[in-house]
């Protein structure tokens, strides 16, 4: 197991955060595009709705940093501590998810959100200890 | 930025909370069962799949993917994230009441901070609105515009 000073044990975290933070966006961009699932699916029934989602070249991409997010998640914890790569990983991913929003989906991201983003983020890392 | 949770919608909320906490435990629970798997033998994954516990636990990941995409159609990121975290409280429970494992008084303090993490964000808006500029299809952005521009005077 690598110790927790060693950087590649950070470069890795940085990795699977990167790589979940630019998921959730494109996945949440990809939605706020589609519009209202609800909606969709009234309209033009479940499949229809599905075929929205599939033929969305953002959320494609999404599932992809997705699921590269989870097989480096996968591989940094053959070599590093669950207890630290895992809840370092979500806790950063929760602030990291905040500034992408606030500047790439253009959210509203107030102070309420922020406040529960930080109590999140610390609750996270608490959590796991 | 406005409200727009109605009843059904704090189901979906509740249902993303529920199958990815008891998602990860179903799936801890069967690779617990399967033993502890070595980088070199990644192919006893595969024979993971077959234990019904992680079968369960794959079912209702997919369960949780669907209402997370679901939610995101209708509120924001920075709204559904937090507002779902009470599922990591659900998970140390789980572990504590089912999988009799110790928590010890930090993970309480965790628990009680994502508590009040989840009451601050979904006491606010759910939702951020944008324009059509913003949101909608190229073509339909300029159509938008079109309007727009012959509202001017």
């Amino acid at each position: 197991m690598k110790h927790v000073a060693d950087p590649s044990v950070w470069l890795m975290i940085g990795t699977i955060v990167v790589l979940a933070t630019a998921g959730d966006v494109s996945l949440a961009g990809a939605m706020r595009h589609i519009g209202d699932f609800d909606d969709i699916r009234a309209r033009s029934g479940l499949r229809g709705a599905i075929r929205a989602v599939l033929g969305n070249l953002r959320f494609l991409f999404g599932v992809l940093c997705m699921a590269l997010s989870f097989f480096a998640l996968l591989f940094a914890l053959s070599w590093a501590d669950v207890s630290l790569v895992a809840p370092a990983s979500a806790a950063l991913t929760f602030v990291t998810n905040a500034f992408a929003a606030k500047w790439i989906l253009k959210e509203n991201v107030d102070r309420r959100r922020w406040f529960a983003a930080v109590c999140v983020c610390l609750g996270v890392l608490l959590i796991s200890r | 930025m406005q409200s727009t949770l109605t009843f059904r919608r704090y189901l979906v909320l509740i249902a993303i909370m529920l199958t990815a906490s008891f998602g990860d435990t179903f799936l801890s629970i069967g690779m617990r069962q399967m033993g502890p798997v070595s980088i070199h033998h990644l192919s006893s994954l595969l024979l993971a799949m077959r234990t019904p516990w992680v079968i369960a636990g794959v079912a209702l990941l997919l369960g949780f993917f669907a209402a997370y995409l679901t939610a995101l159609s209708w509120a924001d990121l920075t709204f559904v994230l937090p507002a779902t975290s009470f599922g990591y409280v659900l998970i140390a429970l789980l572990s504590k009441f089912w999988l009799h494992e110790p928590v010890s008084l930090a993970r309480w303090t965790g628990i009680l901070l994502i508590t009040l993490g989840v009451g601050f964000v979904t006491r606010g808006p759910s939702y951020t609105p944008h324009t059509p500029m913003e949101t909608a299809t190229p073509v339909l952005a300029g159509q938008a515009a079109a309007q727009a521009e012959g509202d001017l005077p």
